[in-house]
Formats: C-alpha cells, structure tokens, sequence
C-alpha cells in the first residue's frame, strides 16, 4: 500500500514534480499516465528512494521514503527505467546478488532464484551469460530480480518500453497473478492503451501535477468522452508525448 | 536476514560480486594479470639490455670523427688512428663545420685551423676545434674519448719539450688524482633499478583500474546502477565494496609483477656488468609488504574519480592521465636525489619508492620508517574511501 502525499521536486531551475498526491492499494494495478517529461519517473524515482522529495512524503505501507528510506527498499520491488543488468553473470547469478542484498540466506535465495526463473519461463537462458540477451530476455531478468525478495510493493517504470508483443502480453500476464496475489503494482506509461488495458486506477499526470484520477469508467464519465483517447487528451489538455 | 543487519551490511556481497565478475572480464583480467606483469619485466628487460649494448659498444667501436685539413697536422692524425679514430678527411672552414653537425652530416668534426703548424713550432698554444652536438647524449662519451686523446697528445708534446730542455717531464705533473669507487654491484645496479619501482607502482594501479570504472561509470551506463541503489544497503557500502574490489585487483597485480620480476631479474643477468640486485625470495615478499598498503588509497582514488565522470569513455580518459599523478613523487625523487627519511615515508607513492630502492640496495630499513609508510598510506586509503563513501550519498551521482 503506497500513500503520495504532496511530493514535490526540482532539477536546478526545473520544476519537474509540483505537488503529487494519490493512493495505491494493495491487489490493484495503479498506472501512472502523462507525456514524457510529465514528472512520472521523477514521481517513481522518489517513491523507491533514489531521489530524496524537496516536500512532501510518501508511506509505503505506513512507513515515510523521507525518514526510513532504507526500510522502504526492503518492501519494495523496482523495475526502474533502464533496467540494466549484468552482462558477465548469467540471469540466475543476477537474481541471486540481488537477494544478496536483500540479506535472504543463500537456501532462501537458491528457492526464488528457481521459482522466478520458472514463473517468468527464463529456463533457456537462465545460466547463460546476460551479454548479448534479447530485450525481452533482460527486461524478466531485471523483474525476477526486482522481486527475489517477495515486495509487497511493486514498482515499474514504464517497463513495456521496448518489447514486442509477446513479452508485452506475458507482462501483463505477470502482473496480473501479482494482483491477485495481493502486492500493490504502480507503473508508469505513455502509452494509453496499456493503461487502459491493464490498470484498475489511472492517475493521469501533466506538467508535474496529477490532473485526474479513478478508474477507467470515471475518467470517462468525468469528462464526457466516451473514446478512450479522447478522454486521455481532454484532460492532459494537449495530445504531445502520448501513445 | 539478521547476519546481514550490521553496520557493514552488504560490503562483502557487493565485493565478491565485483571481484568473480570481472574475472570473467577480459579488459580487466589483461589490465590486471597481463600489462604489468608480463609487459613490465619485458620492458625492463629491454631496457636494460639497450642500455648494457650502450655502454659495452661505446667502449668497443672505433669512434668515427670527420677530419677537417687533416694535411695541417699529420702527427696527430697518426696519433689518433693509431688509437682508434677512424677518421674522413674532410675540407670545410668553420661555418661550414658547425652546420655539418647540426645537419647530422658528421657527428663529430675535428678541425685543424692554417695556423696550427705555425703556432707548434713556435711554442705557442696551437688551437684544435672539436664540433658536436651536445644536445646528443648517446655521442657524449665518444666525444669525451676523442678530446681526452687529443689532450694525452697535448701532452705528450709537452713532455718532449720539457726533455728537449733538459728538465724532468714530471715537473709538469703536479697532481696524481685517483679515482677510487666504492659502489658494490648491488649500489650500481640500483640506478637501473629504480625503474623497477615505478613500473611495480604504475602496474598496480593499472591492475585495479578498469574495475574501477567498471564498476561506477560502468555500472551507471548500463542502467543497473539505480536497481542496486533500491536495495536496502547503504549507499556508502555499495562503494565501500566496489573500492575493495579494486584494492584486490591492485594487489594481485602487485604479487604478479614483483614475482615477475624476481623471475626475469635472473635472466636479465646483471652480474655479467658488474651488477647484481637483491631480489630474491625474501626481498621479493618485502617489497609486496611495503607497496600493499598502496591498494586501498589508489582503489579509492581512483574509484572517486569514476564515480563522477559521466560515462565509461570520459572515466577512461580521466583516469588515463589522472594515473601518473601518484607516480610524480617519484620523479621528484629521481630529480632531487631524495633519500629515506622518516618525514619523507608520510608522503604515499614516496615513501614505497624509497623503501623498495632500500630494499634493492640490501640496505636495512628502520622500524619506525617502516610502520610510518605503512600506517600513512592505510590512513590517507581510509580516508579517501570515506570520502567516496560520502559522495556517493549524492543524487548527483545517477547523472
């Protein structure tokens, strides 16, 4: 459970998050929607406490990424923008450095390593060197080693950037048995069709400000469009930057 | 999780990662175990052969000299080709000359001015011009050969005048100056071999040097720096890790290039001028001891400096200069003649050089020297880690 309470940030002269506020519960999908550059990742960046907020807080599961960062990242699981991993070890040996960190026994971390690789189907690659893995290849390389320490909380940063359409559908898969196994999942996109298919909160963010917020069918009753883009482009106010 | 909750949480971890990864790292693994290692005993090694083919070849080889009217005086050309010079007669007046060894033509000209037969006979001193290129070091002791034999002829001259007159030619000669050296081979070999230490110093740094970069730059190209930044280790020990990472690169580097080094100062076969160089076994492991220290202070200064270029090229082209800073004192050192004294063993990188040109020397080392190089260089490593320890709590840092 995420609470984003009035986070502010500013990059030098920049204003780049200017007050945003809004809930994310536990066994629901909440998306992030906004042009590039609306603020979401800088939003995402503070939540998993890379970036410090300037204001403003944020409670994951009741405890504030400003005072306790550290025990933040042990609830959390951050598939973060460039999900980058370690081209000389192979998949599993990416996993299990992370559940390292994480401090999991090895027992402990040898059991997830195994379960995500069979969760994500990554059998064919999974103890092959990660130099020279597809994008699909590294995108559930750097998600089963986002989640190796089981996060109630589950962070991404537009991860469908990139994939062709089966990984695109067997994310969704993924994210969805998450769901219903109880985590909290925010992810931000651009892309409006992956919000709209996925998400049951849509938190539609412009110019560093949320500008709407609720579920598909009351964003669409609150401004009286019944196309989806539509709706989308008459609250951000322009169609720039969007999908 | 509850062995990991200490203050050091992490460290370990993030060390061995860095350490097994960059094993399987070709760049690091030939920085690490190859350049220095093997290239820095072979350059020595040539080096050193060169320098032995100078000296035996200036000594041997008849010296060439361009004889300027050697018809003026054909004594003295009898004289010098008697003893070595082989020489080309040659016409040329004194611009002429000087421009023939500025353009290389001669290396060096011996001219005999018109007057020279006139000025003999009259007892009057009878000028000789020697031309070369001072700027030359290679010719200087076939220069120094050929007007040293002009003046043993000189001088001979002299003592068949002082004979002619019926005085005893030893009124003419003063002095009997000696020249007694008391270097032993091992004092003469250390010349050749403070070269020693900075190729050991520079190869250490260079072993520990792509994994510094690798690791921070590296890691912040290829986008995985920010997931490790949202594991619950403090960020300093994330650096912490990666900085002993590097110090164990530098310090394989180390055992490497000085066993090399003791192997190859064998065949280099020193005795065979004179020379011999105290590197065997206990040496070898002394002069490991005395540069270890190095480890963590270049890791962490290095490492620091990776941690904030903007990417792995400019890290790169950074460090490729940045690395012969700590190697200055040891020019200083060169230039000044410096020897070990307690102060000098508190300046890092100095202090190693002084102590392994002791122990090259077989001379003995003081304890409180020893323990001041030693505790200096770990304190200034530990502080330059804590410094990178603090800069990496900076958001500056993702870029």
């Amino acid at each position: 459970m995420i609470a984003v309470q009035a986070l502010r940030k500013s990059f030098g002269e920049v204003l780049a998050v200017r007050g945003v506020s809004f809930d994310a519960a536990d066994g629901r999908i909440t998306g992030l929607l906004g042009p590039n550059g609306a603020g979401k990742s800088t939003t995402l960046r503070m939540l998993y406490t890379v970036l410090r907020p300037d204001a403003g807080d944020a409670f994951v599961d009741g405890v504030s990424v400003v005072t306790a960062p550290l025990e933040v990242r042990r609830s959390i699981g951050v598939l973060s923008h460039s999900a980058g991993v370690y081209p000389h070890l192979t998949a599993r040996e990416n996993i299990l450095y992370f559940g390292e960190l994480h401090g999991l026994d090895r027992s402990v971390r040898e059991r997830r390593a195994d379960e995500l690789i069979e969760l994500l189907e990554m059998q064919d690659f999974a103890t092959r060197r990660a130099k020279g893995y597809s994008q699909g290849q590294r995108l559930k390389t750097a998600l089963a080693r986002a989640l190796v320490h089981e996060p109630r909380n589950v962070l991404l940063d537009e991860p469908t950037n990139g994939l062709d359409v089966m990984a695109v559908r067997n994310l969704r898969g993924l994210l969805r048995k998450l769901r219903e196994r109880g985590h909290c999942i925010v992810f931000s996109s651009h892309v409006m069709q992956e919000v709209a298919a996925l998400c049951d909160e849509i938190v539609v963010i412009a110019r560093g400000e949320v500008v709407a917020s609720g579920t598909l069918e009351a964003l669409r009753a609150r401004t009286g469009q019944e196309g989806l883009e539509d709706a989308f482009v008459s609250l951000i106010g322009s169609d720039a930057g969007l999908e | 999780m509850s062995q990991q909750l200490g203050r050091w949480r992490g460290i370990f971890t993030v060390f061995k990662k860095e350490f097994f990864e960059n094993l399987r790292d070709r760049r690091t693994l030939l920085s690490a175990l190859l350049i220095g290692p093997v290239f820095g005993p072979l350059l020595f090694a040539g080096l050193t052969q060169f320098s032995v083919k100078q000296s035996d070849a200036a000594s041997d080889k008849p010296v060439a000299v361009a004889i300027s009217h050697p018809e003026r005086a054909p004594n003295l050309v009898d004289w010098l080709g008697a003893r070595g010079i082989e020489m080309t007669p040659i016409a040329l007046d004194d611009r002429a000359a000087r421009d023939a060894v500025f353009k290389r033509e001669h290396k060096i000209i011996v001219a005999i001015p018109a007057d020279f037969g006139a000025r003999l006979a009259g007892t009057q001193p009878a000028p000789i011009l020697v031309y070369s290129d001072g700027s030359r070091a290679f010719e200087a002791r076939a220069v120094a050969r050929v007007k040293s034999l002009v003046m043993q002829y000189g001088q001979q001259v002299a003592q068949l005048r002082l004979l002619a007159r019926g005085v005893d030619p030893l009124v003419g000669v003063p002095l009997a100056v000696q020249d007694i050296d008391v270097s032993t081979p091992t004092t003469r070999s250390v010349l050749l071999l403070s070269m020693l230490s900075y190729i050991v110093l520079l190869s250490m740094l260079v072993g520990g040097l792509y994994l510094a970069i690798d690791a921070t730059a590296g890691e912040r190209e290829r986008g995985s720096l920010e997931p490790l930044l949202t594991t619950p280790v403090p960020r300093a020990n994330l650096i912490y890790g990666k900085i002993l990472a590097s110090a164990a690169y530098m310090l394989l580097s180390l055992i490497l290039t000085v066993t090399a080094f003791a192997i190859a100062v064998r065949f280099i076969g020193l005795e065979r001028f004179g020379m011999s160089a105290n590197l065997g076994p206990t040496a070898a492991a002394a002069m490991i001891a005395c540069c270890a220290p190095i480890a963590l202070l270049g890791a962490a200064f290095l490492t620091i400096i990776a941690a904030f270029a903007k990417s792995y090229r400019e890290a790169q082209s950074y460090l490729s200069f940045v690395i012969a800073v700590p190697t200055l004192p040891l020019v200083f050192a060169g230039m000044l003649g410096l020897v070990a004294t307690t102060a000098l063993m508190f300046v890092p990188f100095l202090s190693q050089h002084l102590l392994i040109t002791s122990i090259l020397r077989a001379e003995p080392i003081a304890t409180v020297q020893l323990l001041a190089s030693v505790l200096s260089t770990l304190g200034f490593g530990v502080v330059l880690a804590w410094i990178a320890g603090r800069l990496y709590n900076r958001e500056g840092l993702l870029g």
